[in-house]
């Protein structure tokens, strides 16, 4: 069974090394599915907002990473 | 009778031009990821992901044959694209910390004594690169899967047009692979860093658009809406690199 969990892992590293970005990503894409198409004043902008809350959590995960890592460094 | 041959004609030919132009639209998309994918990670798992898929694909239409037009398409895709908007934007985080000094560059010489020492291990020479494969197993997927939806749409047109749409498949299929033995050459001459940068572009740029074609969201422009998110995640990967670049250590100490 050792290498069906070895196998398991590997493949869930494939996708997720920081487990707030993926799970905030998850999040976001759930959310946009579930909501966006019950406000028909958003329909042209489905795709957009999709996209900017996905770069918004791109930015927000790298600058609090890059934060930690300048306060690791030099505490 | 010569009018019906004519006529039989000129739907076969229709048929092959309609499936082979939709084809290489597709081929070309993941032909651009496969070429990106491999170049950084290496050929071998690279084609074996696209051809595995391929392999698949080949398999799902022979044994489905025209149920597939019955499979749950939008559920598919949306699978598969969170999948590669996931791997994508993990890729993308990575290249931009890396390019912001957050985390080490990868270092050239320290890979060649690596690669060279594992080459002296016999085990090793068989291992594949497992994050090439997945990379370029579902883009493949997901490109192939709308191919074989045009391969069958566009010969529902009227019986016996289904080996015409096929061959046009087939036809954009050689095409592109041709295309990418040229273009692969080229490709190796981009700096690492700077390939596995456009290829965390990329990844996320395809990533979104298929995760919003498949939970059924509006894209302006349908297709060409996938050129705004490269330029898009390009333009926000390099404010991301300029927010995150390590600042000097005076400026970091002053102000800790």
């Amino acid at each position: 069974m050792r290498w069906l969990k070895t196998v398991c892992k590997e493949v869930y590293g494939l996708f997720v090394d920081d487990g707030g970005f993926a799970s905030a990503i998850l999040a976001w894409v759930a959310l946009v599915k579930l909501v966006l198409p019950r406000i028909p004043l958003l329909r042209a902008w489905q795709g957009v907002v999709l996209f900017v809350g996905l770069v918004a959590i791109l930015l927000a995960s790298a600058v609090r990473f890059s934060r930690r890592n300048t306060i690791d460094r030099h505490p | 009778m010569a009018i019906h041959w004519a006529h039989a004609g000129s739907s076969f030919l229709a048929t092959f031009v309609a499936s082979f132009l939709a084809s290489l639209v597709e081929c070309v998309e993941a032909l651009t990821v496969v070429l990106a994918v491999g170049s950084v990670r290496g050929w071998s798992g690279a084609l074996s992901g696209a051809s595995t898929a391929i392999a698949l694909l080949l398999a799902m239409v022979v044994v489905l044959g025209r149920t597939l037009t019955h499979l749950p398409l939008h559920a598919l895709q949306f699978f598969v694209g969170v999948l590669l908007l996931l791997f994508g934007l993990r890729w993308l985080r990575k290249a931009v910390l890396r390019a912001a000094g957050q985390i080490p560059l990868h270092d050239e010489q320290a890979v060649f004594t690596r690669s060279k020492a594992s080459l002296q291990r016999p085990d090793d020479r068989r291992r594949w690169d497992r994050i090439a494969f997945a990379g370029a197993f579902q883009i493949t997927m997901l490109e192939g899967i709308e191919i074989v939806f045009i391969v069958v749409a566009v010969s529902a047109g009227g019986p016996g047009l289904l080996p015409a749409a096929g061959l046009g498949a087939l036809a954009a299929l050689v095409l592109v692979i041709l295309l990418g033995l040229a273009l692969h050459r080229p490709l190796a001459a981009v700096p690492e860093n700077t390939l596995k940068f456009a290829v965390g572009v990329l990844l996320s740029a395809f990533g979104t658009f298929w995760t919003g074609e498949g939970a059924g969201l509006y894209w302006p422009g349908a297709d060409w809406s996938l050129a705004g998110l490269v330029a898009g995640y390009f333009m926000v990967a390099l404010v991301s690199v300029a927010l995150c670049r390590k600042r000097p250590l005076s400026s970091a100490m002053e102000s800790h």
